[in-house]
């Protein structure tokens, strides 16, 4: 409604961040390494990027990246996807349900369709009628949240094993490791060795025992950014959730591309839910998604709508989640030691730069905090398990707060589109 | 005035056709996966027993504030998802309060509900500040402040807690009598010994209340102006930003009190068995109703019959009675489809009525679209 003003800074961005060089992006990692692992020599952490940690951080971020990927596509045509949640749920359904009575691969197809089958619901709404967005997507929860329990009720009710909340427990998925790689890294990794043991941790992390989906969902990520980003007709798709109308007088068939990236949005969706099924646990069981559909789209914002940085979104929300599940309330612990000297890096920067027109009150503030982290850090052992859940979300809170500015949306995202009503 | 009446006669069609749609799929889908049809229906169809009649007071009570707080950001195109949150801050802090029994009896309750009303508040304020300060989509912030709300209530209720004997169930401190809201008693009336909620007024306040702000008073004028053209309201001096805080404050308040009926009516403490989802099913309940004071409650009062009477179908018809749940979902998503439909329809109807008036009066200049 108030958009038509704000076109030029958008499309700065969209051009180049500016002062991003080449070495930007390495650098931070490296850097981050290199900080991590001198906090797991200092404080003694150990867990902080363990093989162990880190295969349960990439079991747990694939269905968020599944997720996150399926907002991307539905939100690079211009059609917000908060039902993710449901149409996971019904993924999961799906997935246990083929998989128990066809084998897994069968199951992945199962998750897939079912995801599919809601997306269109989704895409029914919201492109062909033109409801709002948000309103589709919330009533596509709560009818996933319904349609999956009910048909589990009603399929897994009397199996061997399975319960009107629980399916029986599936055949597994293959899994993959490089042969005679893992003993090597993990006696590197044993040893404690600073920077070099971490980097064994990782390499150990990757190359061993990765399920078959798993590679399936990273290559579907790299799939999507090369399809969106370099064929043409992902650029029509994209054009569609930038400038609908724009995209039209060009000749695109703006519903027919929305309504196949929802489609293919709900397919992602579903994936990601069967991912917990067939890979994550195993089995269906009622509630199991839990909310991974919501945090798959604050991945995909974080990511600033793209697939790398969807990818590292679901990496972060996935290592917290693996942390937290693995008890590691002194791992997040070990964490506000660097988090507190940084800000108290930044803080003291902010002072120093004073001339330069940063304020005052900035470089106290954040002075203040950094102290305050250090003191918590410093008269503790261990967050509460409570706090250590909390991470990932607070963590959304805090990226968006501070990098809202930053992000940016396709131009016509959550805009109902109606044929020939340009203006 | 004729145009209003039939205007009138579509925004009633609309929420009758999504029910009919919504039996006609349910039907559909009880038939593919093998389940009986017809005594699906005789169950959810039964006239409610008078114990079924109260509970279902009861839920919609509930319901309906959550649907109040949901449709006060509808009004300013905001989205509040976090009611689930906000309400559950508040109970916890009123339930706290209230067991400390610092105050004597109905002061007590009274503060305690003033004290939930301002911790949904805070809650809430928490994700306007980041909508009008730092550009976070509200659907967003209020998600994770959902859950962030969910864990934090968790670790203080661990601090909170008191044992009570044989349960496993930690709980706040049950309130004294003196601080519970006594039920109505329609014993009677209906032949049943249960009760309604006291607070079932508080819900009817607060919809009136509702319905005078929005619709009476310069306040409520701006809030939905800046809903419905963000450019005319600053056009007319309205802060935006500002506006967004307190619509945010306001929603956040009245979420507050989602809990309190349950609180002061029935559990009389907050434990880790309270109810959940309350702020998803008030989203639904607001769509159902539009947003009106009246088409909420009545759709309030449509959720409790659902949810009540489905409490029957597994030992009467042998089916889940998660079938409600995908009831309820094709109502609220054909409900949305109808009411867009209508809107466009009646659009339609009234570009026409215009442009026909306007070739009729005048020949003075060629006439296209009304736009």
């Amino acid at each position: 409604m108030t958009t038509t003003q704000t076109a030029p800074p958008p499309l700065q961005a969209s051009i180049a961040p500016p002062g991003r060089p080449a070495w930007y992006w390495p650098a931070v990692i490296g850097g981050s390494l290199l900080v991590i692992s001198t906090v797991r020599v200092l404080t003694g952490a150990n867990d902080i990027d363990s093989s162990g940690a880190l295969m349960a951080a990439i079991g747990l971020a694939m269905p968020l990246a599944l997720a996150g990927l399926g907002g991307l596509w539905s939100e690079r045509a211009g059609v917000v996807n908060i039902g993710l949640e449901g149409m996971m749920i019904v993924g999961t359904w799906g997935a246990a349900f083929f998989g128990y009575h066809y084998g897994p691969w069968v199951g992945i197809l199962g998750a897939v369709g079912m995801g599919a089958a809601f997306g269109a619901i989704h895409a029914l709404a919201t492109v062909i009628f033109g409801v709002d967005h948000i309103v589709s997507g919330v009533a596509i929860n709560l009818l996933g949240a319904g349609t999956g329990s009910y048909l589990a009720v009603r399929t897994f009710t009397g199996l061997p094993g399975g319960g009107p909340t629980q399916s029986p427990p599936l055949a597994q998925l293959p899994f993959l490791s490089v042969p005679g790689l893992g003993e090597v890294l993990l006696g590197i990794e044993k040893s404690g060795t600073w920077l070099l043991a971490d980097l064994a941790g990782i390499l150990r992390a990757l190359t061993t025992n990765v399920n078959a989906l798993t590679i399936i969902g990273v290559l579907l990520l790299v799939f999507s950014g090369w399809f969106l980003w370099r064929t043409a007709i992902g650029l029509r798709l994209r054009s569609c959730g930038e400038a609908p109308y724009a995209a039209e007088t060009l000749g695109v068939n703006v519903l027919r591309y929305k309504f196949l990236a929802v489609l293919v949005s709900g397919a992602l969706a579903g994936l990601a839910g069967g991912f917990l099924t067939l890979v994550a646990s195993n089995l269906y069981r009622e509630g199991q998604t839990g909310g991974r559909g919501y945090i798959g789209l604050a991945a995909m914002i974080f990511g600033n709508w793209r697939p790398g940085g969807l990818a590292a979104g679901a990496v972060l929300f996935g290592y917290a989640d693996a942390i937290q599940l693995r008890g590691g309330g002194d791992v997040i612990h070990a964490y506000l030691l660097p988090i507190g000297l940084l800000l108290l890096g930044w803080g003291i920067w902010v002072l120093v730069r004073r001339a330069e027109g940063k304020s005052l009150a900035g470089g106290l503030w954040r002075i203040g905090m950094s102290l305050l982290v250090l003191l918590w850090y410093a008269f503790t052992t261990a967050i509460p398990d409570e706090f250590t859940s909390m991470t990932p979300y607070i963590a959304t809170l805090l990226v968006l707060a501070f990098s809202a500015q930053r992000l940016r949306m396709p131009a016509a995202d959550g805009q109902v589109y109606r044929k020939g009503e340009a203006d | 005035m004729k145009f209003d009446v039939r205007k009138f006669g579509l925004g009633l069609a609309a929420p009758a056709l999504a029910i009919v749609v919504a039996l006609v799929l349910t039907s559909l889908i009880l038939l593919a996966a093998g389940d009986p049809v017809l005594a699906v229906w005789q169950v959810l169809f039964k006239a409610p027993l008078p114990r079924q009649a109260v509970a279902i007071v009861n839920e919609a009570s509930v319901l309906y504030l959550s649907a109040v707080a949901v449709a006060i950001g509808f009004k300013m195109n905001l989205f509040n998802i976090g009611v689930d949150g906000q309400y559950r801050i508040a109970s916890f802090m009123a339930a706290v309060f209230a067991g400390a029994h610092f105050l004597p009896g109905w002061l007590n309750i009274i503060v305690s509900i003033i004290i939930a009303m301002a911790s949904g508040a805070i809650w809430a304020a928490i994700a306007g500040v980041l909508k009008v300060g730092r550009g976070v989509s509200e659907v967003i912030s209020t998600i994770m402040l959902n859950y962030i709300a969910t864990y934090f209530v968790a670790y203080l209720l661990k601090g909170a807690a008191v044992k009570i004997e044989g349960s496993n169930a930690t709980s706040t401190q049950v309130l004294a009598e003196d601080s519970r809201v006594p039920g109505i008693n329609l014993e009677g009336l209906l032949g049943t010994g249960r009760e309604v909620y006291g607070l079932v007024f508080l819900s009817i306040a607060v919809g009136i209340l509702f319905w005078f702000i929005l619709s009476k008073t310069r306040f409520g004028f701006d809030l939905r102006a800046t809903g419905q053209s963000e450019s005319a309201a600053v056009a007319s001096g309205v802060n935006v930003k500002r506006m967004v805080v307190v619509a945010m404050i306001l929603s956040g308040a009245v979420a507050g009190l989602v809990g309190m009926p349950l609180l002061f009516g029935q559990d009389y403490a907050y434990g880790d068995t309270v109810q959940a989802g309350l702020g998803f099913a008030g989203i639904s309940v607001a769509l159902l109703g539009r947003n009106h004071p009246v088409g909420m409650a009545v759709s309030a009062l449509v959720w409790g019959y659902l949810n009540q009477l489905s409490n029957g179908l597994q030992i009467s018809a042998g089916v889940s009675d998660r079938l409600v749940l995908i009831i309820q979902g094709i109502i609220v998503l054909s409900v949305v489809i109808a009411y867009e439909v209508v809107r466009r329809a009646g659009l339609r109807m009234e570009q026409s009525r215009v442009a026909r008036e306007l070739d009729a009066r005048s020949t003075l200049e060629p006439k296209g679209a009304t736009a």
